[in-house]
């Protein structure tokens, strides 16, 4: 009989699975559930891109890329870029087609991080910065940001958590869950203290897309001095509503992506042939759609945090992402008995801060990703459910 | 404003002045205002339920009816296109373009109610000189609203 204890990784074994999963198969098993749980755009991917999928099909493009990808996709991502942000990647060797942003956030940190390096990952964030450094041999240093700075990284935080084993910063920005931007002069502030040193960026910019306010989202390697610590990591699912394209993409400059491009040649190969032609369309003609969504989702943003703050929720205004992350210390619950309570008592189900690090306790993600009718239910019966653990 | 507002409430009617204000980021007052202008402009011009009347046990039935119509010196089409707004089993009239000139919906309860009206009533207009009937046989979607249920959301198989 084999051990299997003995017989696989132990990093990997090390891993918790995602705890969340577990509540979420409860909520999938309960009927008239209103879910305000899921990351993903509810809109289906624009019609012209699925259409261009299609003829890519009809026309028989379904052969490997070469590993980097379509040239046409590669310059249309510079041009992108270009646009956006003003920071210019050679489509030659700084831009890198991947299997959605998270096999570029994987890649790069593999390329970065040897064995006992540390990794800054600021926290409440996306689930997957921290096991990713794991299993590259790397140590996760988290920053806790605070709901009073916005859920910024700020820059004492940062030097306190810098030591000389430092070699890569996580800018989760805009943020799942907290829904934080880092402004021009924040990443100014940051970029100052990360001059002379050896530190790298990895700027996961998947939510790039969607901010509100006026309040514009900073590449950080478009701010002075940046751009050769830094990846820049983005992808198509959350702005084009292609989640399931799996498309995404790194840029760096090219020392560092002819390392990251090594890992992605053995391990992927190229990306998926199909999505990427479909996403030149996106990238070629796909800006009023784009455009569209965001004021949806802009309108279906200020719905639920008025209502929250209506009914006793202290929401700040997120200004990116789509998701409002209202704190819930007032019912003296923890994060987790909150949304298991709500769950069970009311049929709603919305995720506990906690599942993106501890400093998550105290506030729970709901996602605007769903129509204004659901919204308005899903409050009113979250306004119920307060109502009812006062008595 | 105006623009987002009607776009808003041709989306749901029965959006509160409260969220329309919030979804907007202008005050309730400001939504309450500008609909009474838009109302008094005729811009908006009603509001009414999106029914899924075979649902209910009555009969219900509707058809397309294809119009060709001699238009009068001075009047053109609007004289008879009045005549036939006037009957309470019109739901619409359209001026078309192509091979026909008015598309008018009719409703009833039964197909034989509908043949009927059009033998009695439109066809017998002076001005119309033919008449086409196409019975609706089966509503998938009317204003914007899909009367056959749709795609189930089949997200949240991951969690993100």
């Amino acid at each position: 009989m084999i051990d299997y204890s003995k017989a696989l990784n132990r990093t990997v074994m090390d891993i918790k699975p995602s705890g969340i999963r577990k509540f979420f198969d409860i909520a999938a098993t309960m009927e008239d559930v209103i879910s305000l749980g899921i990351g993903e755009p509810d809109f289906q991917t624009p019609w012209q891109i699925r259409k261009a999928g299609i003829n890519a099909l009809e026309r028989g493009k379904t052969k490997y890329t070469s590993n980097k990808g379509l040239a046409p996709l590669l310059n249309e991502i510079s041009d992108y870029l270009d646009r956006k942000t003003g920071v210019k990647y050679s489509p030659e060797n700084e831009i890198l087609v991947t299997v959605g942003g998270s096999e570029a956030i994987d890649a790069a940190i593999r390329a970065i991080v040897s064995p006992g390096d540390e990794v800054i990952i600021p926290q409440p964030s996306y689930v997957c910065y921290e096991p990713i450094t794991r299993l590259a041999g790397g140590v996760p240093v988290i920053i806790s940001t605070k709901a009073e700075n916005d859920f910024k990284i700020t820059p004492e935080e940062l030097k306190a958590a810098i030591s000389d084993k430092t070699r890569v910063l996580i800018l989760p920005y805009p943020c799942n869950p907290t829904g934080a931007i880092m402004e021009k002069e924040d990443i100014e502030k940051l970029a100052y203290i990360l001059n002379d040193t050896n530190i790298l960026v990895i700027s996961d910019e998947i939510y790039s897309e969607l901010t509100f306010s006026g309040r514009s989202h900073c590449s950080p390697a478009s701010v002075d001095g940046m751009r050769e610590r830094t990846v820049t990591v983005n992808g198509f699912s959350k702005a084009f509503s292609m989640t399931g394209w799996r498309l995404g993409y790194a840029c760096a400059p090219k020392e560092i992506m002819k390392e990251i491009i090594k890992i992605h040649q053995f391990a992927i190969m190229c990306a998926p042939t199909t999505s990427q032609y479909a996403a030149v369309e996106a990238l070629k003609s796909c800006e009023d759609e784009v455009k569209e969504m965001l004021e949806e989702y802009n309108m279906r943003r200020r719905l639920m945090v008025a209502g929250f703050n209506r009914i006793g929720l202290t929401c700040r205004e997120p200004k990116g992402a789509f998701y409002a992350f209202p704190s819930i210390r007032s019912t003296g619950m923890t994060s987790d008995e909150f949304c298991e309570k709500l769950l069970f008592s009311k049929k709603v189900a919305v995720v506990p801060g906690t599942a993106f690090g501890e400093s998550g306790e105290g506030f729970v993600r709901a996602s605007y990703c769903y129509s204004t009718e659901h919204i308005t239910e899903a409050l009113h019966r979250i306004e119920e459910f307060l109502k009812e653990i006062k008595q | 404003m105006k623009y987002k507002i009607l776009k808003l409430l041709a989306r749901n009617a029965r959006y509160t002045s409260e969220e329309i204000a919030t979804m907007l980021d202008i005050t309730p007052a400001e939504v309450d205002g500008t609909i009474k202008e838009l109302e008094a402009d005729g811009l908006l011009r009603g509001y009414k339920a999106v029914v899924d009347w075979e649902k209910l046990d009555n009969f219900y039935a509707s058809a397309i009816v294809e119009l060709n119509v001699v238009p009068k010196a001075g009047l053109g089409f609007e004289e008879v296109a009045k005549k036939i707004m006037g009957y309470r089993e019109v739901e619409s009239v359209y001026l078309m373009s192509g091979s026909y000139d008015l598309n008018v919906v009719v409703k009833g309860k039964t197909l034989q109610d509908i043949a009927w009206f059009v033998a009695k009533e439109l066809a017998t207009i002076d001005s119309v000189t033919s008449t086409t009937t196409h019975f609706v046989m089966r509503r998938y979607k009317e204003l914007d609203v899909e009367l056959v249920s749709g795609d189930e959301d089949d997200r949240g198989q991951l969690f993100v």
